[in-house]
């Protein structure tokens, strides 16, 4: 498998503080990593700087062989980059299917019209919102509207999907259901870089993972190699609920 | 749906308006010219701000270019050619302010529009005087003030066909998805500073056009006339009290709020600025749930919250 | 010439750095954009105005009554004008638009008031107008008393902020609204209290100005527009910046009437406001990124 994503040598600096230092790893076609890491350790930030969010101060980033370091979060769009975010956000004044078409209509192959509607309630339908597409966001729970923004990313057709704590705040009912609609995503060869504090999750969907600590990378490879090696048990415990 | 009346009701007014000229005296006319003009400014300026919460106080500086093109260039070129020029001078200089201020705090935006009159005004002053040695100029066009109206109502009717059409585009769905959440706008791939952008120089080329349509009313013309900051103040309080996030709204805040003016400058002239003032003060107060809640009205209550005219986080960078 | 013109720009650059510091402290720490600052100046510009012309009282004497009657005014405008808004907006966004309509409003009536009053021309009268050599140019005695009382009352105004507790108190609430009542500030009169002072200072201003420029009025737009620009190059609530930003407005005005044309000061300050804007969003001195 080639590397669809490439980060090289990221540092990111407010200030006086380096929230990542000197990062470089791989995500492949086709792959589910999971950057790991306890709380502050930069793994946001690092999510920030791939989407375009934030500009990092040394390093660069290319996506399938073409450079995406700096640019803009809508050029990085265009150029196959979607997301969810830490705190779910949805767009209240919009409904549910507005809120998919919102994505569908400003991505690289646009759609508007009819054809927007059935896309969005297609989408709709696979993340589990068969019916709902009529209902403002703000009524919808908290799992349905992360539910939405799974789907709006989805209909940006992204190459690479990052899925920030996705899985947060579910009750274990609800992230049964959810690991089985990331790995629905994966078994169609969706590449996905999610960042993620529920290791159950991590050890359903990833078959490698990232670990980073105070900004720099402590571990990288195989998931269970990587969940049992003593530096990274250290790193988490203490710091962060396993 | 109330479309079905209202489509038939706005076309019988639209001939009643268009055929008004051939029944009423000069006096009347004059005032149909006016509240065309107001109705098209408001709505043009309900455009932008009303949808973007930028409050621009530039709406005069627009508007004295194009009246300024005309006067300048009325004599050396056919008429249509000369509103192209003027159209493009505005649309020019509405990129450029735009490009330098949109992308920052909203703030920064209602600083820099409300000098903006002011550094055209004198600008086109040091040319005029240092360049071409005269201040005034006089324009003789071949039209009688019918003329004028109908043009001015025809700019009214594409403002307003061109806002319903907007609220129902690509366009107009960016601007809602931007007043609910920047950070989401640009991550599904909104250029945000170019939809602003856009919205502003369209906004901008139609003031344009109203001062460039009105100005041979003058006859006469110097910048003091043509860049009277009131012409900004009218037109923001007449979208305001009709309620800028709405289609029909500014045309119905100018209409009352134009007799209302005229009526003060006829009976009250040396103190129609301080009636105004105190008016628009008045308007500020007396809506509910202030001025911004008429910007909520259209993007539902979490509006006031991704604020974009003065937090504008996402904005900047 | 260049004496003569580096002179001249300091004397302008310290009125407007005197001015810009009320506004400043109005923005910064009542959260209010005044649009009607201008006209508050113009407005003591007249006052200093009638009582020179008429009671024949040295307009530095007039600023002992002048600049308290700022304050008054913007003690009053505050309260009965902006106090309601402030408390029925959501947050900063909706208060600053809220704020900068009703100044606009204020801006009208008080320009109103102004012109049935005094009229639509030109005012200017005779005060210390007679050259004093210095660095070797001439230069009005007036302009020099100007730069002085900018002095006195700028560094006045910034001992106040950083050697008393009501000025440590005013800065607190300017870094966080939120926290100040936390350590026991009352942030709205805080509030207020840095409203009126900005008033104050705009009269203080107003005095000033009147005493070597000629004024209409019509002319509070445009102080109000180079205060803001000020303002903004300094960084919102930065006293220091303020008085850097305006002894470079002044300046580069100057220069540019002496050099260029008269007629391109207010391009000239354009074009620097545009570049700061361009270069350094957050001010010359401002924090960046917020």
């Amino acid at each position: 498998m080639s590397a669809l994503l490439e980060i090289q040598n990221i540092t990111k600096r407010f200030g006086g503080l380096t929230a990542v230092d000197d990062l470089s790893f791989d995500v492949a076609e086709g792959e589910v990593l999971a950057l790991l890491g306890p709380n502050g350790s930069g793994k946001t930030t690092m999510m920030n700087i791939i989407s375009g969010a934030l500009k990092p101060t040394e390093g660069r980033i290319t996506l399938a062989g073409e450079q995406i370091t700096g640019l803009p979060p809508h050029r990085v769009a265009a150029k196959g980059v979607a997301r969810t975010f830490q705190l779910v956000k949805i767009l209240p004044s919009l409904d549910v299917r507005e809120n998919v078409i919102a994505a569908l209509a400003f991505r690289r192959d646009a759609l508007w019209g009819q054809e927007a509607q059935d896309e969005a309630d297609r989408l709709l339908v696979n993340a589990g919102l068969s019916a709902r597409g009529g209902e403002m966001v703000e009524n919808l729970t908290y799992i349905d509207q992360k539910r939405v923004e799974l789907a709006r990313a989805l209909a940006s057709q992204p190459r690479l999907l990052l899925l920030d704590e996705w899985l947060a705040g579910l009750n274990p009912t609800e992230l049964r259901v959810g690991i089985d609609l990331i790995a629905g995503l994966r078994d169609a060869g969706m590449t996905i870089l999610l960042v993620e504090h529920v290791m159950e999750a991590v050890r359903a969907l990833c078959n490698r993972c990232v670990v980073m600590n105070v900004g720099s990378k402590i571990a990288d490879g195989d998931t269970d190699a990587v969940l049992n090696d003593p530096g990274v048990v250290r790193a988490y415990l203490g710091t962060a609920d396993a | 749906m109330k479309l079905t009346y209202g489509i038939p009701a706005a076309l019988a007014a639209l001939v009643v308006l268009a055929c008004a000229p051939l029944f009423v005296g000069p006096y009347w006319l004059g005032l149909l010219i006016g509240l065309a003009g107001y109705v098209t400014l408001a709505s043009a300026w309900a455009l932008f701000s009303g949808r973007t919460g930028y409050v621009s106080l530039a709406t005069v500086a627009f508007f004295g270019i194009g009246a300024y093109t005309v006067a300048v260039l009325s004599e050396a070129m056919p008429y249509p050619v000369v509103l192209l020029v003027a159209a493009g001078i505005g649309l020019g200089v509405a990129l450029l302010v735009g490009l330098a201020t949109l992308r920052l705090e909203g703030v920064y935006f209602v600083v820099f529009s409300f000098g903006l009159a002011e550094l055209v005004r004198q600008l086109v002053t040091w040319y005029e005087t240092s360049i071409n040695g005269t201040l005034g100029r006089y324009i003789f066009l071949d039209f009688g003030p019918e003329h004028i109206y109908w043009q001015l109502l025809a700019l009214a009717v594409v403002t307003l066909l061109l806002t319903w059409w907007i609220g129902r585009s690509r366009l107009g769905l960016a601007l809602k998805v931007i007043a609910d959440d920047e950070t989401v706008a640009s991550h599904i791939g909104i250029n945000i500073a170019w939809t602003k952008i856009t919205l502003f120089a369209v906004s901008a080329v139609i003031m344009t056009l109203v001062g460039a349509i009105q100005s041979p009313r003058w006859t006469y013309v110097e910048p003091a006339i043509v860049f009277n900051p009131t012409v900004s103040f009218m037109t923001l309080i007449m979208a305001l009290f009709g309620g800028a996030g709405r289609l029909w709204g500014p045309a119905l805040g100018a209409i009352p709020l134009f007799l209302l003016f005229e009526w003060l400058s006829a009976n009250f002239p040396d103190h129609y600025s301080i009636l105004l003032g105190l008016l628009f003060i008045i308007i500020v107060f007396l809506l509910p749930r202030g001025v911004v809640g008429l910007f909520d009205d259209r993007f539902g209550t979490r509006r006031a919250e991704v604020q974009p005219a003065a937090s504008g986080e996402g904005a900047g960078k | 010439m260049l004496m003569a013109t580096l002179v001249g720009g300091l004397v302008l650059g310290g009125t407007y750095a005197l001015v810009a510091m009320g506004l400043t402290i109005q923005y910064g720490i009542a959260r209010t954009m005044n649009l009607a600052y201008g006209e508050t100046m113009i407005a003591a510009s007249f006052a200093a105005y009638l009582i020179h012309n008429t009671l024949g009282v040295s307009p530095v004497l007039g600023l002992a009554i002048i600049a308290p009657a700022g304050f008054v005014f913007g003690w009053l405008v505050y309260g009965i004008l902006l106090r309601p808004l402030v408390a029925r907006s959501k947050n900063i966004a909706s208060l600053e638009i809220n704020s900068i309509l009703a100044t606009f409003g204020l801006l009208f009536v008080i320009q109103g008031v102004m012109l049935v009053v005094f009229g639509g021309n030109y005012i200017s009268y005779n005060y210390l107008n007679f050259g004093i050599e210095v660095l070797g140019v001439r230069v009005a005695a007036n302009r020099l008393l100007v730069l002085f009382l900018a002095f006195v009352i700028g560094g006045g105004l910034f001992l106040l902020l950083t050697r008393t507790r009501w000025g440590t108190a005013l800065r607190a609430v300017a870094v966080n609204p939120a926290a100040a009542p936390l350590v026991g500030i009352d942030a709205n009169r805080a509030a207020r209290f840095a409203f009126a002072l900005g008033g104050a200072l705009a009269a203080s201003g107003g005095v000033v100005v009147s005493m070597y420029q000629t004024f209409t009025a019509s002319s509070g737009v445009v102080f109000t527009m180079k205060a803001l620009i000020v303002v903004i190059m300094g960084g919102v609530g930065n006293l220091a910046g303020a008085l850097c930003a305006g002894l470079i407005l002044g300046l580069s005005e100057t220069l540019v009437a002496t050099y260029i044309s008269p007629g391109l000061t207010m391009a000239a300050v354009y074009i620097i406001f545009l570049g700061i804007l361009l270069w350094r969003p957050s001010g010359l001195f401002g924090k960046v990124g917020k």
